[in-house]
Parts: structure tokens; sequence; C-alpha cells
């Protein structure tokens, strides 16, 4: 790779967008732990995989820290109490994806203080590689940076494979979020035990933490912390371009390679790593504290005090707006996540989950939608794309039901990033066209399996 | 405590905020200095070309709309950009009942029938522009002089024709630099040229206003350069060789470049996004296809000019580009070709 500074020219991926960052909303604003409420809801599913099986009982009592739902198979975590209390519920309550889903609810014990009284775990030093990558599935880790894949599946090199390179991601290139940038700043400690935890066992060659140049203070700090270790550390400024977060993206722009479609980045022998996921890391094993509470971002021109807020998994939204000042009547659209790629929610009345990065509230200035015209092969989705696929074309193809076509067009490998419906002039919802065209084919080839 | 109907909608949440309209629009903003100094060169007659041809493009766009039980399309500019161009490639001395017609050809069959905006295979404008010169081949043959002292207060004497008799010919009727060239060896000067002195269609006399508007919308993107760089670089190369082989027989390079309707062509009509290819490779193929054409049409070809069966080609050509060219895709090691 070649050596970059802040002022040099800098590392990226071709293509991609520089949609308006809104980041000074809340990039300034240390992380503020919210105070402990009353109820918490915890859904068996947050991460991608089987769900977690519960192991208490209703009218039990439960520390905070303690393992109330266990991993239900390899591709799944474990699920911990929030909070001192006892558990009132076991049943549907509301998910933020949409649905009623399986959880525990806690009642918080209100003249607990809330310290954490469990024991840590053995030093990772002194375990094994199979017993830390069961300890981080205990430990109920997940990637925080938002498509909440359990991280221990992620940290399992498979026999014979070499991870060459070890990536920690602070770019947070999506406008607005800013949880991963104060991290960065208040946690640098951690992070950078994190990395050595990791680096324990993967032993990499190398080690890049690649963070947009739009946080210059972030990169100085770590630059700081990293200079003079014992790791092989580089710190190295990306592009400020939207999607450079996304793996792929990442390790493109930084090592100048690509990662075939359908692969993996261990297949070209690199771990990436979220800054949270790190942290989070750290936390478990030098401080016992289990996947528990996460760092959001509360942001947007309808949030009245826009804020960076440590809250407890299970806390119910509306708890965290109104930590915030609360959302004001300009509210047009609430999102989870991202404005590029989250969710949008219909009520607050959902619990915090370990995959949401932050609450946005939009007014109508940002989401203007502006009626749709016929596609009219201006070719700016095209220039947008950061996998060089055709989204005009599959948009085309999408309309007319031929999924097959849209498969040899490569719609598989699309990430849903958005990029192609941020450019489109005449608003054609490409990114959806795209979901119905990838589940009708998984869905086909499903059929196809059975039969 | 928030008392609203929250929006709901998938992501992205954000948008660029840059609309077809308004890329459409810009297209009108950059041919206005064209269609100003083409009322300023031809006078009146021009002035009446312009607006008759853009308001038959517009109300027929409109009035199809209706009749189709849709809602009117012309907010979207597009029909402005095809009236505005229709006028700009007929002679100023046009007879206003054939440019007329033109329009609502232009419109109905060049985009309409295909499903409207988006949809059309050709460029709406040469539509029209060919079905006119199929049906009127003298009048759209019939050349006005420049600059008459008298074109401001006075029409040429073919604009009233009445519709469906033969337009009266003009006392002094002034022929273009092509035709000159082909019919009597007769070249005209550079500068004269680029800077429109001369006789012509409508809009296509300057060089210069015409390049300005392709610069004002390649810098905006919201035109792909290269198709009209593709189709220069091709006539120039093309007809620099034969220059070089004969300079005789053979117009040189930059006559070629900029007489006739190849700078108006190569700006405004070529780069049609609807009715051209989409990848970068497919519209250098593109550009190169209609620059061979205009040579060959031009120089071997019984027509002095070749720009507008050219496009016309090559859009017909485009999709099949398209199918061809696929660009290689992220993480894949080549491109692939069906």
């Amino acid at each position: 790779m070649q050596s970059t500074t802040l002022t040099g020219p800098l590392l990226t991926f071709r293509h991609g967008i520089h949609p308006e960052e809104y980041k000074e909303l809340s990039s300034h604003r240390p992380i503020e732990r919210m105070p402990f409420v009353e109820e918490y809801i915890l859904p068996l599913s947050q991460h991608i995989g089987a769900p977690a099986r519960p192991v208490v009982r209703e009218g039990q009592r439960v520390r905070r820290g303690e393992l109330i739902a266990e991993p239900a198979g390899f591709v799944s975590v474990g699920l911990h109490a929030p909070v001192d209390g006892t558990v009132t519920a076991i049943g549907l309550f509301g998910h933020p994806n949409g649905q009623m889903s399986p959880a525990i609810r806690i009642k918080a014990d209100r003249f607990s203080s809330q310290r954490l009284t469990l024991a840590p775990p053995i030093p990772p030093e002194q375990i094994s590689a199979a017993d830390f990558i069961a300890a981080v599935q205990r430990a109920g880790l997940v990637g925080l940076g938002g498509a909440a894949f359990p991280a221990h599946v992620k940290f399992s090199i498979p026999e014979g494979r070499h991870i060459r390179c070890l990536m920690v991601n602070g770019c947070e290139c999506e406008p607005f979020l800013t949880c991963d940038h104060r991290l960065m700043l208040e946690y640098a400690d951690e992070l950078m035990d994190g990395v050595g935890i990791l680096q324990h066992f993967i032993r990499a060659e190398k080690i890049y933490i690649g963070i947009e140049a739009n946080k210059p203070d972030a990169i100085a700090v770590l630059r700081e912390k990293a200079g003079g270790g014992a790791l092989p550390i580089e710190v190295v400024p990306l592009q400020v371009k939207y999607p450079q977060g996304a793996e792929k993206m990442m390790i493109t722009a930084i090592l100048g390679e690509e990662v075939p479609g359908g692969k993996l980045p261990l297949d070209v022998g690199v771990l990436v790593s979220n800054v949270g996921t790190t942290v989070a890391l750290s936390q478990y094993f030098r401080q016992g504290l289990p996947l528990i509470e996460r760092v959001l971002t509360v942001t947007g021109p309808a949030v009245r005090r826009p804020a960076n807020v440590l809250v407890p998994l299970g806390a119910p939204m509306r708890a965290v707006t109104d930590f915030c000042g609360g959302i004001s009547d300009e509210a047009a659209r609430i999102l989870l996540g991202g404005p590029m790629m989250g969710v949008v929610q219909k009520s607050l009345d959902v619990p915090v989950v370990k995959g949401i990065s932050g609450i946005l509230a939009l007014t109508d200035a940002e989401v203007r939608d502006f009626s749709t015209y016929n596609c009219i092969r201006c070719g700016r989705c095209l220039e947008a794309c950061p996998l060089f696929l055709n989204p005009a074309r599959l948009g085309l193809l999408a309309r007319k039901g031929l999924w097959e076509e849209m498969e040899a067009y490569n719609v598989l490998d699309c990430f849903e990033c958005g990029s192609c419906s941020f450019v489109c002039p005449s608003g054609i919802p490409l990114v959806q066209s795209f979901r119905v065209g990838k589940a009708m084919i998984r869905e086909q080839k499903a059929r196809e399996r059975q039969g | 405590m928030l008392n609203k109907t929250l929006n709901i909608s998938t992501s992205p949440h954000i948008v660029k905020g840059l609309s077809t309209d308004a890329i459409m629009q810009n297209v009108v903003w950059a041919l206005l200095p064209v269609a100003l100094f083409a009322v300023y060169s031809f006078g009146m007659s021009a002035l009446l070309v312009l607006l008759t041809t853009l308001a038959s493009s517009v109300a027929t766009e409109h009035f199809l709309c209706r009749f189709s039980k849709k809602k009117s399309t012309i907010s979207d500019w597009s029909a402005a950009i095809t009236g505005l161009l229709l006028g700009l490639t007929l002679p100023p001395n046009f007879p206003l009942w054939m440019a007329f017609f033109g329009g609502v050809i232009a419109i109905a069959l060049g985009k309409f029938i295909f499903g409207g905006l988006g949809y059309n295979v050709f460029n709406p404008a040469l539509v029209g522009r060919a079905v006119l010169q199929a049906a009127f081949p003298v009048a759209i043959t019939t050349w006005y002089p420049a600059f008459l002292p008298n074109r401001f207060s006075t029409v040429s004497v073919s604009t009233f024709t009445l519709p469906f008799l033969e337009p009266a010919v003009d006392a002094s009727t002034g022929a273009t630099p092509l035709a000159a060239f082909k019919f009597d060896q007769v070249t005209t000067g550079t500068s004269e040229l680029a800077l429109g002195l001369i006789s012509g269609s409508t809009g296509e006399t300057c060089a210069v206003l015409i390049l300005l508007g392709g610069l004002y919308l390649a810098a905006r993107k919201m035109m792909n350069w290269r198709i009209p760089i593709a189709i220069f670089a091709t006539v120039y190369v093309l007809s620099g060789i034969l220059y070089l082989i004969d300079k005789q027989e053979y117009p040189s390079p930059v006559f070629m470049l900029f007489s006739g309707g190849l700078m108006l062509g190569a700006v405004f009509m070529a780069t049609d996004m609807v009715a051209s290819p989409i990848t970068s490779l497919g519209v250098v193929i593109y550009g190169f296809i209609i620059g061979l054409l205009v040579v060959v049409i031009r120089i071997w070809g019984g027509l002095p000019e070749g720009v507008m069966y050219a496009i016309l080609l090559a859009n017909a050509i485009s999709p099949h580009i398209d199918n061809m060219i696929r660009p290689r895709v992220y993480g894949t090691s080549k491109s692939k070709r069906s």
C-alpha cells in the first residue's frame, strides 16, 4: 500500500457518492451515559443467525451482566441482563425490524446500584483460541457497525487459513452518525487493547485502522496510541466518501485489492472489525462486561438535543429520545441507523438492540421526495455503484420481473448501500427493487434445492 | 410528545436532490444562446420557426397525455427541448405550417408511441426532421441568407405559405457551406464557420455558442462529454486521412467539423441520454459510428449533410451496444460479453 498523510492524496475505492455529512450536529458531544429506566425488553434475535434460547424463568431475579439466553447453535450469540432486576415476561414484543418477536422483559431493581458484580473472565492471554471463540460467543458480541453478525464467527479462522491483515473499521461513512468517532476519541485505550487481544490470536503481519479524513482528531489520537507500541499498527486516513465503511470498499481502499464476488474478506486474508466491536471485546475480557450496552448517536434536525449516548440494550427508544430532549413536531421520518441504510420506524415503542448505531429524526427538508420520472438513462447510477453494477439495467429487469436476468447482472453482489437511489434524478426506488429481486432469486434457488 | 403521522419508506432516506426536470431545464438554458444567435442572424423568420416548433411540440405532448388520460408531462421540460432542437435544425425560412407539423410528428411518432420520456428509441427532434425531409425535400433545402439588413422587419416570403401549397421561393437564397462545397467546390473560411457568419439551418451556424452550451452541460455533468469528443475525433481523423490523400477532392477536417449540423448534432442531439448507450465504452463506440457515418454520407452520399441520419442510425444500434458492452463488475476478473 502507498503511504499517506492527511494532506496527501487519500486512499479510497472507485465510484461512490458524497452525501452531505451532518456530523457536526453531534460529533463534538462526549458520550453520555443514559440513566437506567424501569423496564427493558430484550429480543432473543438481535443478531444474524439463530435466536438465543432463554435460560431464565418469569419471576426470576437476574444480576446485571448475567446470561439470560444462551446461543442456540454456532451462528448465534448469548444475551445478558442489562440491569439488576426481575424477569417479568417472556413473550412477543415489538422489534425494530417491524415485527413482533420473542423477547425477555426485565423490570429493573429500583434500589440496586447497578454495579457490575460478576467476576471478569480469564485473561485472553491465558486461554486457547477455541476458548477465546467460545468466550466471545458467550459474551454476546456482534458486529456493532450495523450488520450484527456474530463476532465469534468472524473471528473463527478455519484451519490452514492465514490472516495477513487485520483491519479496524473506523470509517463511519454514514451521514449523521458519530458514535464510532466518539468511541475512538474517548475509548482509545480500550480500542488498542481490543486490537491487541485480536492480534494475540490472529497474528496478522499488519494492522490497519481505517478512518475517514473527516475525523482528524481521532486519527491523531490513535496514531499517538499506536506509535511506539509493540503492534505493527498503521492508522490510515481514507477519503471521505460513501460507502467507504463497507468492508469490501475499505479493503480495496487500503490494499488496492478487490474481494471476489460471493467471497468474504477472509478469503483474501483480511479480517475487518468495527471500532465498537473491538472496544466491546476489550471491555468483556478486562472488565467482565458482556454486550449489555452500546453507544448510539441520537441526532437529526428534529432531535432537540443531539447527543452520543451510552444506552443499556433493551431500553425503549422513546426513553432514549426523551433523554435527548425529545423529538420535535418537525420530524417527518424516524430511522434506526444512518440515512443511507437505516431502517424506518413507525413508532418509538421498540427497544434498542445490538445492531443499532443511531436514532435519526429527519424533517421534510432532508427526506424530500420528488415525483418519479421514467429512467432517462443518464448513467449516474453506474458511476455511483461501488461494485460497478448497472443499476439502471437492473431496475428495468426488476420492473419486468426478469429475476434470472438480474442474477446474470450480478444483483446478488449488491449490498444495498443506496448510492444508486441517492443519485437517481428520476427518483426511482432502485435499491428496493433489488431487494425484491434478490429475495425472488433466493426463493427460487431454495425451491430448486428442495425439488 | 410527537403527534404526527410519520413517513414510512425504505432506505436510502436521503437523495442528492437533482431531478430529471432540472437536468432538462438546464439543457434548455444551454440551448438559449444558440437560439438567440439564430434570431439575431436570421431575424423574424427564425424566431417564428422556433416558436412554432416549440409550441407544437409542447402542445402535442400535453394533448396526447390528456388524450390517454395521463397527467401532462410538459413540466419535465423534455418536450420543450425537442421543440427547440427541431426548430434549430430547420431552415430559418421554413414554412410555419410545415414546422408545426414537424413538432407534432417529433412528439407523437418520435416519443409518445414508444411510451414517452425515457422510452424513445430515437432522438424525437430528429424523427420530426427526418419526416419533414422526406415530405418536403425542397423546402428543407431552400436556404436563407444570414444577416439580411431588413431581417427584423420582414419575414421570408415562404414563412407564411398556406398549408398544402408550394412555398414561394425567395429572390435571394443562400447556399450552405456544405452544399457550396459539394456542388460547387467552394470552401468557406474557418472563422466564418466558427462564428456563424454563414447560411444554414436556424441553429447550426454558430459553432462557438454550441460548444459553450456543451461545455456548460458537461461541467454540470448533465451531458456525457465522451459522445461529442468521440464524434469530433472520428470525423477529424477520417476526413483528415482523406484530405491528406487528395486535397482537391476532399474537404479539410476543420471544414468538416465546423460545417453543417455536426456541432449541433454532436453536442445536443447525439447526447440525448435516452437514445444513447449508458456505459463509457458504449458511448465511445456510439460516437465513432456517428462520426464514421457522417464522413461516409457527406463525402460519398448523395446528400450534402449526413448528421441526422448518422445519429438516427446510431440511436437504433445503441440498445445493442448496451447489450454487448458490460463493464467489469467489482471482484470479477474481466468484463462479461453476452
